[in-house]
C-alpha cells in the first residue's frame, strides 16, 4: 500500500526523492491540501533540476537567444534557424552523463536516442549526429571499459538508426575520471513550413502514446520508493536499454504524420526525463489547457506498474501526440503500418487540471501549473574560487629540442588523433556528408539545395578551470573557428552544461562567469543560443568536474565549392599564419606536458580581434583564395601543421620568427591556411594579419625558428599522431 | 535498366542506394517494400545495407523470412540480377542465395574506413567496367562483415570465379580476403563495401559508380 | 506443454573473437586454468503440442532461423511444463 498523504508529510518521504520540505509545503499550498504519494511523485520528477532548471533558469535567462535567422528558440524540443530556401536546421545538444557512468553502453546509446527524438517531435528529418566525450586522463582498465563502451554505446545507437556521425570531440582529464561526461547533438533539416510544436490544446482532443511499452525503467527515485513496498526488486534494473530498432520505426512514421497528416496534428514530444508527466504536463502547460488521462490504456510491459511508476517510467522510445478529435483512426492507421503500439490514452481538458485515472479511480487532481509554471528557482551567492583569486605565476617554457616537443605533444591523448574510437560510428549514411570525422568540423550537403551545413562540438574544460568568463567566451570562438576553417558562416549554438553543485558558491560562480562569457561572444559572432541542456551535480566524493559547457555550433554553407579542409593539397602552396602569437603558455598543453598541470592566468585573448580574424579567414575562403585552412587549438601552431600534413603526407618547408616555445603557444584566434601561389597578392591583400611562412612540399616537416626549430620526416610526426592514442588504449 | 530498392524495416540504406541508381547514375529506380510479393518486371533488385528488423538474432536472419522473400528467390533463379551490399549481402548469405556467412569482425568494433579494393573478376555483369587487378576505394561500414565458409566452399568459389571482391588490407578478418562475391550463375552478388557511397566527387570519390554502370550496360545493352 | 532448452554455438572452426577476448582477459586476471572458452546464444520457447510433434518443430526452426547453420551449431532439450 502507497502511504497516506498524512504520512508522507510526517514521515518526510518527499526527501528521498530530492524534494525540500519548503518545496513539499509549497506544493501542498497549490493544491490546498496535501497530496498523495502519486501526486507527490509527480512534483518529485517535474521539480527536478532536470526538468524545471530550477537552479540553471536564472542563468540560462541571461543567455541570447534571439536573432533575424532564429525560427524558434530554448523552450521547445529542439531550436530552429532559418537557412533560406524555405528549409530550416533544427539541432540540440543533451547531457547522459550520470547514466552513462553507471551503464556506459545503454547510457550512452539512450543519449543519442533521446536527443533524436527531439529533433524529430518537431518535424524535422534528423540528418547528423555528434558526440562530445571527457573521460578521467588515467587510462586504467576500468577507464578503458569505459571509453570503449560508450563509444560502442554510440556506434550501436547511431549506425543502426542510419544517421551519420559527423564530428564530435574527445578530452580526457583527470577531473573527469570518476564522472565522464557524454553529450550527444542532433542536427535536422526540415521545409520551415513542417514546424510542429509540442503543444496539447483544445478541449476534447486526444492524447496518442506511441513506442515502447512503459516498464519500470529509469525510475531513479520512484524505484527507490517502489522497491519500500514489494519485494521484487532484485529482478529490476533501473537502467534504461535502448532500442534504435524501435526508433527508426517511429522516426519514420512520426515524420509521416507531421508531413502528411499536418491538419489532424496538434503537437507531439518525446517522453524523455520524468516521461509520460513531463511531456503530457508539458504539452498541456504550453498551450494552456488540463489533460486527463487513463492509465490502464498506457501499454505496460510489466505486471503491478503503479501510477508514479507509469507516470516516473524513462522507458525509451516512446512519443505523446495530441490529435485533433475525429482524427484519432487517421493517425493510429499510420502507426499500425508500421507496426508501431499506439493507443488513444487521455483527452485535453478545458480547465487546466491534471487528472489521472488508474483502476477506475481517480489518483491525480491537480492544476497543471503546479507542476510546470509553479516550480521556485534558487540562485546562489557566487564565490570565486582561492585558485582563480590568486593565480599561480606565468608558466615560462624552455624548449631546447623542438621537435622531440613536437613528437612528445603529438602523443598526447587530448592531441593525438581520435579515429581509433570515431572510426567505429558510421559517418557516411544517408550519402550527404562532404567532410568526415577528423577534420575541423563535419560537413554535410543539404540536399536539393547548393547548400551544406559545417556542425561541431567543442569544450575544453580545463581553461574554465582556470578563467570560466574568458574560458566560456573561447569555447564559443573555437567552434565558430572550427565552422570557419570549412567555410561555413557561423548561425547559432546549441549547448549542455555540465558543472558540479550549483549549491556551492564556487561551483555557482563558475556557471554565472562562464554564462557571461558565453553570452558576450555569442552576440560578438552572430550565433544566439536556440537549445540545450544542463547537468548539474558531476561530482564524486565532494569534488566537481571542471566546469564544463559543451558549445554545438551550426554553420552554413550557401556555395558548396566553397567547402574547404585541413589537409594541405598541393606542393607549391604557400602556407601562411593569420592572427598573432604570443608567448601564451599557461593551460596549455605544452605546460601540461612540462609541468604535469595546468595552472596560471589565461592571457592573449581578445574577442573582438577573434571575431576579426576569423571574419577575414572566412572572407578568403569564400573567394576560393584559401585551398586549405585550420584553427589552431592544442599544442599550437606546431601541432596544427602536423595535423594539416597528415591526409595527404605532404611536408612543408617554413620560416618564422617566432621562438622554439612560441611553436607550441595556444594563443587563441589564429588559423594556419594554404594558398595557391597564383593567388598569394589576392590573399595578403585580403588578410593582412596574415604572415607568409613558406611552401608545402617534400617528406620533412622543417620550421626554422629564431632559436632553433623543428626538422623531422612528416611521416614519422603523422604517425605518433595517428596511432598515439590506439597505442594508449590497447 | 529498371531497378527495384528493397526497403525493410530497419533498412538504411535503401534511399541512398535510390539516389545512386536513379538521378546519379541515370537509370529507372524506385523503392520497394519487403512487404511486396512480386518483383517482375525488374532488371536488377538492389538489397541495401541497415540493420534489417534491428538485426536482433544474426544479421540478415530476420529478414530471410519477409514477405518479399519467394520473390526475391524466383526472381533470382529465373537469372535477374541481384546485388546485396552490407546488410544485404547477410540477407543473402542466411537465404541461401550465396554461400557462406558474415561474422563479427576481427576486432568485435564496427568500421567505417574507406578501403581499398582489388577487383577480381572483372568479367561479371557487376563489374565489367571495371578491369581486373584494379584497386578501387570503397567505404565499409559494419560490425560484422567478416566473411566465412568452410574450406571446401572457398576452394569451388575461388574455382569458379565467384570471388569478385578482395580488400588490400583485410579490415576484418574475412576469409581470403573476400569482400564480394557472386553466386556460381554470376547474376547474384553480395558485397559488404558500399558502392552507392562511392558515386559523388563532392562525397569524397566516384570508384562504386562503375558497378550501377556495369549492371546498366548489361540489362539496356549498348550503353554508352 | 513443453519447454524447449536451445543452445547455439560456433562451429568449433569459426573463429570466434568474443571467446578469445574472454579467455585473454581471464588469463590476464590470473584464472591460467580456463583451458577454453565458448560464447553461445539461448533460447527458451513454450510450445504447445505432443512431444513428437514440439521436436520436429523445434529442430525445424533451429535450422531454419535461430541458428545459421553455416557457422553454428545447435542443440536442445524439451521438458513438459504446466500450462
Amino acid at each position: 500500500m502507497a502511504p497516506t498523504p498524512e504520512q508522507i508529510k510526517r514521515e518526510r518521504l518527499y526527501e528521498p526523492l530530492g524534494l525540500t520540505t519548503a518545496e513539499y509545503d509549497r506544493f501542498a499550498e497549490l493544491l490546498g491540501r496535501l497530496p498523495n504519494y502519486t501526486e507527490m511523485g509527480l512534483q518529485s520528477g517535474m521539480w527536478s533540476e532536470h526538468c524545471s532548471y530550477k537552479y540553471s533558469k536564472p542563468i540560462l535567462k541571461t543567455f541570447w537567444t534571439h536573432n533575424e535567422r532564429v525560427v524558434m528558440g530554448p523552450g521547445e524540443g529542439a531550436g530552429v534557424i532559418d537557412i533560406g530556401d524555405g528549409m530550416a536546421v533544427v539541432f540540440k545538444a543533451e547531457s547522459h552523463n550520470h547514466p552513462s557512468a553507471v551503464e556506459p553502453y545503454e547510457g550512452a546509446a539512450t543519449g543519442v536516442g533521446g536527443i533524436i527524438r527531439d529533433i524529430f517531435s518537431i518535424g524535422a528529418k534528423p540528418v547528423a549526429s555528434l558526440d562530445s566525450l571527457a573521460f578521467g586522463s588515467d587510462f586504467t582498465p576500468h577507464n578503458q571499459q569505459l571509453i570503449d563502451q560508450v563509444v560502442a554505446g554510440i556506434g550501436g545507437y547511431g549506425n543502426s538508426i542510419g544517421i551519420p556521425t559527423i564530428g564530435g570531440e574527445v578530452q580526457f582529464d583527470a577531473s573527469y575520471q570518476q564522472n565522464p561526461l557524454v553529450n550527444a547533438m542532433c542536427v535536422g533539416v526540415m521545409p520551415k513550413s513542417a514546424l510542429q510544436k509540442g503543444a496539447a490544446a483544445g478541449a476534447g482532443n486526444a492524447i496518442i502514446y506511441v513506442g515502447a511499452m512503459t516498464g519500470r525503467d529509469g525510475i531513479n527515485g520512484a524505484s527507490f520508493a517502489s522497491s519500500e513496498f514489494t519485494d521484487e526488486a532484485a529482478d529490476r534494473s533501473a537502467v534504461q536499454v535502448g532500442d534504435p530498432f524501435m526508433e527508426k520505426l517511429l522516426t519514420d512514421a512520426c515524420l509521416e504524420v507531421t508531413r502528411d497528416h499536418r491538419a489532424a496534428l496538434v503537437g507531439m514530444q518525446d517522453m524523455g526525463a520524468a516521461g509520460l508527466v513531463s511531456s503530457s504536463a508539458e504539452m498541456a502547460s504550453k498551450a494552456g489547457y488540463g489533460v486527463t488521462l487513463n492509465l490502464d490504456l498506457i501499454p505496460q510491459r510489466e505486471p503491478n506498474m503503479t501510477p508514479f511508476e507509469i507516470m516516473l517510467s524513462e522507458s525509451q522510445e516512446r512519443m505523446l501526440l495530441c490529435v485533433k478529435a475525429g482524427h484519432e483512426a487517421e493517425i493510429l492507421a499510420v502507426f499500425a503500418e508500421y507496426d508501431l503500439e499506439a493507443v488513444v490514452c487521455g483527452r485535453v481538458t478545458a480547465d487546466g487540471q491534471y487528472r489521472l485515472y488508474h483502476h477506475d479511480e481517480l489518483v491525480c487532481d491537480i492544476p497543471v501549473t503546479a507542476l510546470t509554471d509553479a516550480v521556485p528557482t534558487y540562485t546562489t551567492t557566487p564565490r570565486i574560487p582561492a585558485a582563480l583569486a590568486h593565480p599561480a605565476p606565468d608558466f615560462v617554457p624552455v624548449v631546447a629540442d623542438a621537435t622531440a616537443t613536437l613528437q612528445a605533444l603529438l602523443a598526447l591523448p587530448n592531441i593525438a588523433s581520435k579515429r581509433a574510437l570515431f572510426s567505429r560510428y558510421d559517418a557516411q549514411v544517408q550519402t550527404n556528408t562532404v567532410v568526415l570525422p577528423g577534420d575541423d568540423a563535419g560537413v554535410i550537403r543539404v540536399r536539393g539545395t547548393h547548400k551544406a551545413l559545417a556542425v561541431t562540438t567543442d569544450s575544453n574544460g580545463r581553461l574554465l578551470a582556470l578563467d570560466p568568463y574568458r574560458g566560456g567566451a573561447m569555447t564559443v570562438c573555437e567552434a565558430a573557428a572550427n565552422l570557419i576553417a570549412t567555410g561555413a558562416t557561423p548561425l547559432g549554438i546549441t549547448d549542455c552544461l555540465n558543472y558540479g553543485d550549483p549549491r556551492k558558491p564556487e561551483v555557482y560562480y563558475m556557471l554565472q562567469e562562464s554564462a557571461r562569457g558565453i553570452t558576450e561572444a555569442t552576440r560578438a559572432w552572430n550565433t544566439p543560443v536556440v537549445s540545450g541542456n544542463v547537468s548539474l551535480y558531476n561530482e564524486t566524493s565532494g569534488e566537481a568536474i571542471a566546469p564544463t559547457p559543451m558549445i554545438g555550433m551550426v554553420g552554413l554553407i550557401d556555395d558548396l565549392s566553397a567547402i574547404t579542409t585541413v589537409g594541405f593539397k598541393q606542393a607549391g602552396d604557400v602556407v601562411y599564419l593569420v592572427g598573432q602569437t604570443g608567448d601564451d603558455f599557461n593551460g596549455s598543453s605544452l605546460q601540461f606536458l612540462q609541468t604535469g598541470q595546468y595552472a596560471g592566468r589565461i592571457t592573449g585573448f581578445d574577442l573582438p580581434t577573434a571575431v576579426a580574424t576569423g571574419q577575414a579567414v572566412l572572407t578568403a575562403i569564400q573567394a576560393h583564395l584559401v585551398t586549405a585552412c585550420h584553427d589552431l587549438s592544442d599544442g599550437g601552431l606546431a601541432a596544427g601543421l602536423v595535423e594539416m600534413a597528415a591526409s595527404n603526407v605532404l611536408g612543408a618547408r617554413l620560416t618564422t620568427s617566432l621562438t622554439n616555445a612560441q611553436l607550441f603557444a595556444e594563443t587563441p584566434g589564429r588559423f594556419l591556411v594554404t594558398v595557391a601561389p597564383a593567388d598569394v597578392a589576392a590573399f595578403e591583400a585580403l588578410v593582412p594579419q596574415a604572415t607568409r611562412l613558406g611552401p608545402v612540399g617534400g617528406n620533412q616537416l622543417c620550421i626554422d625558428t629564431c632559436d632553433g626549430g623543428v626538422n623531422a620526416p612528416i611521416a614519422d610526426l603523422i604517425q605518433t599522431q595517428q596511432e598515439a592514442l590506439a597505442w594508449q588504449l590497447a | 535498366m529498371k531497378a527495384a530498392v528493397l526497403n525493410f524495416p530497419g533498412s538504411n540504406c535503401a534511399e541512398d542506394l535510390l539516389w545512386a541508381v536513379g538521378p546519379i547514375a541515370g537509370a529507372h529506380a524506385e523503392i520497394v517494400p519487403a512487404t511486396a510479393t512480386d518483383l517482375t518486371g525488374y532488371d536488377l533488385v538492389l538489397v541495401p545495407g541497415g540493420f534489417s528488423y534491428g538485426d536482433y538474432l544474426r544479421s540478415g536472419a530476420i529478414a530471410k523470412f519477409a514477405p518479399v522473400m519467394p520473390a526475391l528467390r524466383a526472381f533470382a533463379e529465373a537469372g535477374g540480377y541481384v546485388l546485396g551490399i552490407c546488410n544485404g549481402f547477410q540477407i543473402l548469405t542466411e537465404a541461401g542465395l550465396l554461400p557462406g556467412a558474415l561474422q563479427w569482425n576481427r576486432d568485435l568494433t564496427f568500421i567505417c574506413e574507406p578501403e581499398p579494393l582489388v577487383v577480381e573478376n572483372a568479367t561479371t555483369a557487376f563489374t565489367r567496367r571495371y578491369t581486373a587487378g584494379q584497386v578501387i576505394t570503397l567505404p565499409i561500414a559494419h560490425g560484422e562483415g567478416n566473411y566465412y565458409a568452410d574450406d571446401a566452399t572457398l576452394t569451388a568459389l575461388e574455382a569458379h570465379h565467384q570471388v569478385v571482391l578482395r580488400y588490400q588490407h583485410n579490415p576484418n578478418g574475412s576469409c581470403r580476403d573476400i569482400a564480394g562475391i557472386t553466386n556460381e550463375a554470376g547474376n547474384v552478388m553480395g558485397m559488404m563495401p558500399h558502392p552507392e557511397r562511392a558515386v559523388e566527387a563532392l562525397l569524397g570519390g566516384t570508384d562504386g559508380l562503375g558497378m550501377f554502370e556495369s549492371l546498366m550496360e548489361v540489362c539496356d545493352g549498348a550503353y554508352a | 506443454m513443453y519447454k524447449a532448452k536451445i543452445f547455439v554455438n560456433y562451429k568449433p572452426s569459426v573463429l570466434d573473437p568474443k571467446a578469445t577476448v574472454i579467455q585473454q582477459t581471464l588469463t590476464r586476471l590470473g584464472q591460467t586454468n580456463v583451458d577454453s572458452v565458448m560464447v553461445g546464444k539461448y533460447f527458451e520457447l513454450v510450445l504447445q503440442g505432443n512431444e513428437a510433434a514440439v521436436n520436429e518443430q523445434v529442430a525445424k526452426l533451429c535450422s531454419e532461423m535461430l541458428a545459421n547453420v553455416n557457422m553454428e551449431t545447435y542443440r536442445y532439450t524439451l521438458e513438459e511444463v504446466e500450462a
